[in-house]
């Protein structure tokens, strides 16, 4: 059984953003690394770059599968999680604590239209 | 094959001041070429003399399976045996020593050779003409593509965009599709394994290019409504792509050209015998239908009343000469001597060993979808699903016994999937023995599950772990060194 | 029923189809439309015995004339051991599939490793992957490399000076692709670097791809070129013949980011063009966006050393649509004739081979040009390949050196471009310029 955090934002492409402080922590939800597996590379942009709510950021590879990142929300990358450039595998033993990109938001709105976590159980239990 | 690793890299054998060549002495005058041209680094290549070498290379060929040491039920390559002849034939030195640019009036013999494998290959499949250009399969179909987008750009029809593929098509469709500029569109399946005919009308409309099968498809059933699919695209304007990769079962039954296909690749390493060679080269020539042939990549063979010529006229090209030609001589090497009446029984033998294969293994493996398949079909896995063996497991195991695993995980369409697909080269005698293990696997999986989910153990190295792979890449020699 | 290569007797038939449960072998297409169905024999020939097929292909061997190659233009003459096509004829090799089954595959998964280390030491670069299907389209495979990524330009140059047949493949690749690809002239014979830096002021640009030596054998100064491309965001591929390397400033000595070209020179006979080898090196930072196979080092289950396949989410069998290139294959068999080549001839032998030919090619050159009809078409350095102007009937000139058994070279732009390689002996350079001298 996937975990689930109470408070997080989640998407269908099974990404979560965390906000604090008017920052969004976007990163892979536990039930996406389960699907995946081992994950061996995360293909991330650079910080300053933007992202945008509903676009790919970035990929996230397993020895057999790839996914895209498709982000939450929308705004410029502050920071990456430069910590899974060399062990990506973080992914796999805490999805939530690893988030992969740290983002200003530019449109807090957005969050509305994004499940939070009964929401999302009920997304992949219907799966 | 051995069942012992011999595990060296060449640069570990090397010794400073060995060597494996000889050259005649230099009788020139030295040349003074400006400093800032040259290499300052030298390469760290290793020095080896020729036994060395020999040894190495022979040595390492003992870790290899290939076909002529086993059999390989592998889905959809079709690895049949590779005639000796067709190496003699491609080995001659007035095949290997022609230089591409030479005059054609010296080399019309090659030129004649491949003319007559375009020829052939057309009537084989019912198409008006081929080129020879493209290396491989992926090559071919992009090759195709490439065609098909000219053909419409030509006409002023410039909103065609859109491939349609099916959700069980080989991962290659859609590469070659996006890499031609087209965007992929799937089509479903139905649950019996073929295009839903229906759920492909609506996505027929102006702004479909092609759309590509393959007939037998990926699930080694074949695609009956082809007639009204060929139909249908050809009405909205599409013109309809032939993936030859599974074109074996159809040889001597029935042809692309005359299913409605416009456009098609056949490779030559699958259905005309030419050794896979770990991995290439291949060659994937590329047939057309009359209203295509002036579309076809540049160089391109023709006759004329001199005799056989080159034309380049064509705004395509996808290679530097005519593809890989001794992969083509082997080829047409292969068609000659088969010649009509054998090329005739090669799908219906390919077939029958397929469906013998499945009869004798459903019960105990999972046959989704029954009924006649063709050159190959696909389990899901064993039937028993109590044991925790998955497919994987089994594929591992059969490399204990002397075969290679089938292809395992594709289609996507199953989620144990594994495909198998014997060639008309395979005895009863060889499927029998095959089938006796396949079975013994499945009580293995009862009886010891672990044997079974940790094969294999008689190969030259174990399991790999392509995680560390993955995360960790070591992809060279100097890599590995600073690794240490 | 059976022939050499189908083993079923008529019994066997009939019991297999018996327990599947159909009658005869066309019960097995019962399900394919009747008028679908081929109903009369193919136009072909029939069956051949292994004598008669000798004899067909020995006919058409005659109609070949096997030529002393002084031609080019990225297809050499060049000495191969004996060793190696016994080596390469192994059915182990020649007979196995693509190395997916590790566990039995190591032998094809070693000489790749090796190959890859080896052709990332000749162009200086950091890694390799394990083959393209030819210096074309690897050169194009580069082009689209670059357009994936630039995040803001679709446009990539490509020098005049590069092959005709690069750039014919090239343009084929980016017009499909949507990706403007922009010709910077020459100047000299070589690449214009004013007329470069101009126009890579002049719009953002992706990539910049030029051949060493070029189109028209002459070896290019690339000075400055890398921090042009890298202050503009722009991958600088270099296209280089192989062999070449040998002695030239590498691509990763000029700076480039993708190295390119064909390994054809590294030991596989000409045959008429094919097959040959891509190759394609990168900068570790390129790694992963690389197209085509990758072999790996790992340990199996007992912890030794192993290769694998690796990095192979970037490829069509898993990403489908988004891989980093179409190509399934590679060239394998021919990456192991280059191999071996590397194996025996060394550092020292591939200089020796190489020295060997461009003092052969400037020993003719200057003989050639002693006589008024023969001009040099460029004052530039060459290495093994150079181009000369004839004042008189070109066509005529090369038909009577192929009446004499010499491919006396390639027409490029007009010019004559001949090439020397280490199987000429100096009788047969002597012989082609008498007979050009006598003329």
């Amino acid at each position: 059984m996937a975990n689930i955090i109470e408070g997080l934002y989640y998407c269908e492409s099974h990404e979560y953003v965390r906000v604090e402080d008017g920052f969004g922590y976007i990163g892979i939800t536990d039930y996406a690394q389960h699907a995946l597996g081992n994950v061996v590379y995360i293909d991330m942009p650079e910080a300053d770059d933007e992202v945008t709510a509903g676009e790919e950021f970035g990929a996230v590879e397993s020895v057999k599968a790839a996914s895209d990142l498709v982000s939450p929300v929308s705004g410029k990358v502050v920071e990456v999680n430069e910590d899974l450039e060399e062990t990506p595998g973080l992914v796999n033993k805490d999805a939530y604590g690893n988030w992969i990109i740290k983002v200003e938001l530019s449109d807090p709105n957005e969050l509305t239209s994004l499940m939070d976590a009964a929401a999302y159980a009920a997304f992949i239990e219907k799966k | 094959m051995n069942s012992k690793l011999y595990g060296n890299l060449i640069f570990e054998l090397s010794h400073p001041g060995s060597k494996g060549y000889s050259l005649p002495s230099n009788p020139y005058e030295p040349t003074e070429l400006p400093k800032a041209l040259l290499r300052e680094q030298k390469p760290e290549l290793p020095a080896c003399d020729e036994l060395t070498v020999a040894r190495h290379y022979t040595n390492h060929s003992g870790n290899n399976f290939s076909v002529d040491n086993g059999f390989y039920p592998l889905g959809s390559c079709t690895m049949k045996y590779n005639p000796a002849i067709n190496e003699e034939m491609a080995a001659l030195q007035a095949f290997t020593r022609l230089h591409p640019r030479q005059p054609q009036n010296t080399c019309q013999g090659a030129l004649e050779l491949c003319h007559t494998l375009q020829q052939s290959l057309a009537e084989l499949t019912g198409m008006a003409d081929f080129t020879l250009n493209p290396f491989a399969g992926a090559h071919g179909e992009l090759t195709g593509l490439m065609i098909i987008r000219n053909y419409h750009q030509s006409r002023g029809d410039t909103k065609r965009t859109k491939v349609i593929v099916p959700d069980s098509a080989h991962g290659t469709n859609p590469a070659s599709a996006a890499v031609c500029g087209l965007e992929v569109v799937e089509v479903q399946s139905t649950p019996e394994g073929l295009v839903d005919v229906e759920a492909l009308k609506p996505l027929l409309g102006d702004d479909v290019a092609a759309m590509m099968m393959t007939n037998p498809n990926t699930l080694g059933l074949f695609e009956k409504d082809i007639p009204e699919i060929a139909q249908s695209v050809h009405a909205c304007g599409g013109l309809l792509y032939y993936d030859g990769a599974n074109l074996n079962p159809l040889l001597g039954v029935c042809r692309p050209g005359d299913m409605g296909f416009d456009v098609m690749h056949v490779n030559l390493h699958k259905t005309f015998s030419t050794p896979h060679g770990g991995g290439g080269p291949g060659s994937g020539p590329v047939g057309v239908k009359d209203f295509l042939v002036p579309f076809l990549p540049s160089p391109h063979i023709v006759k004329t009343e001199a005799g056989f010529g080159i034309a380049d006229d064509s705004f395509i090209h996808v290679g530097q000469h005519l593809g890989n030609f001794l992969t083509n001589v082997r080829a047409l090497t292969y068609i000659l001597t088969l010649g009509r009446e054998h090329l005739r029984t090669v799908g219906p033998l390919a077939t029958l060993n397929a469906n013998y294969i499945k009869e004798m293994l459903k019960d105990v493996y999972e046959l989704p979808i029954e009924g006649l398949c063709k050159h190959e079909f696909v389990f899901n896995g064993l039937k028993d699903k109590s044991t925790g063996v998955t497919t994987m497991h089994v594929a591992k195991r059969l490399l204990d016994y002397g075969y290679h695993a089938p292809t395992i995980y594709f289609p996507l369409l199953f989620p144990e999937a594994m495909m198998i697909e014997p060639t008309e080269n395979e005895s009863k005698q060889t499927l029998d023995n095959f089938i006796a293990v396949m079975r013994q696997i499945a009580q293995e999986a009862k009886d010891t599950p672990e044997t079974v989910q940790s094969a294999p153990h008689n190969t030259p190295i174990r399991r790999v772990d392509d995680v560390l792979a993955a995360t960790h890449p070591i992809l060279t020699y100097k890599q590995l060194l600073h690794d240490n | 029923m059976t022939y050499k290569f189908f083993p079923h007797t008529d019994a066997d038939v009939q019991a297999m189809l018996q327990r599947i449960g159909v009658e005869s072998l066309s019960d097995l297409y019962a399900d394919v439309p009747e008028d679908l169905k081929l109903k009369r024999d193919f136009a072909l020939p029939g069956a051949k015995s292994e004598i008669e097929v000798r004899r067909f292909f020995e006919q058409l061997a005659q109609k070949n004339q096997v030529l002393t190659c002084f031609a080019g233009a990225g297809t050499y003459d060049h000495y191969a051991p004996a060793i190696i096509p016994t080596l390469i004829g192994r059915s182990e090799f020649l007979t196995s599939y693509t190395p997916y089954q590790a566990e039995v595959s190591q032998g094809t998964l070693h000489y790749i490793f090796e190959f890859q280390s080896m052709m990332a030491e000749l162009t200086g670069m950091d890694v390799s992957n394990a083959s393209m299907y030819d210096g074309s389209t690897a050169t194009a495979e580069a082009m689209l490399m670059a357009a994936n990524n630039s995040k803001k330009s679709n446009r990539v140059l490509i020098s005049a000076t590069t092959d005709e047949k690069i750039i014919r493949v090239v343009q084929t690749y980016a017009h499909f692709q949507g990706v403007q690809l922009d010709i910077v002239p020459a100047k000299d014979g070589v690449t214009d670097h004013e007329r470069l830096q101009e126009m890579i002021a002049e719009a953002p640009t992706a990539g910049l791809i030029v051949q060493q030596p070029n189109r028209y054998g002459i070896i290019e100064d690339f000075t400055g070129m890398a921090s042009l491309c890298h202050d503009n965001k722009a991958l600088f591929i270099i296209n280089s013949v192989a062999a070449d390397l040998a002695l030239l400033k590498t691509p990763g000595e000029w700076g480039a980011d993708v190295a390119v070209g064909d390994g054809q020179t590294l030991g596989i006979p000409m045959s008429y063009g094919g097959p040959g080898v891509g190759y394609m090196c990168v900068t570790e930072k390129l790694m992963r966006k690389m197209p085509g196979r990758i072999v790996g080092q790992t340990v199996d289950a007992e912890g030794r050393r192993a290769f694998v396949l690796t990095l192979q989410a970037r490829e069509q069998h898993i990403r489908r649509q988004k891989a980093t290139s179409n190509i399934c294959s590679n060239q394998s068999l021919m990456a192991l004739y280059v191999t071996i080549y590397m194996a025996l001839m060394g550092n020292q032998g591939l200089k020796e081979a190489a020295q060997l030919s461009c003092d052969g090619a400037h020993y003719l050159y200057n003989r050639l040009i002693a006589d008024k009809r023969f001009t040099p078409s460029f004052q530039q350095p060459f290495l093994n390949e150079f181009c000369v102007d004839y004042d008189g009937n070109l066509d005529a000139l090369l038909q009577r050196l192929a009446d004499h058994g010499i491919l006396g070279g390639v027409e490029v732009d007009g010019h004559l471009m001949i090439a020397v390689t280490e199987q000429r002996t100096k009788e047969e350079i002597d012989l082609l310029i008498s007979l050009c001298h006598e003329q």
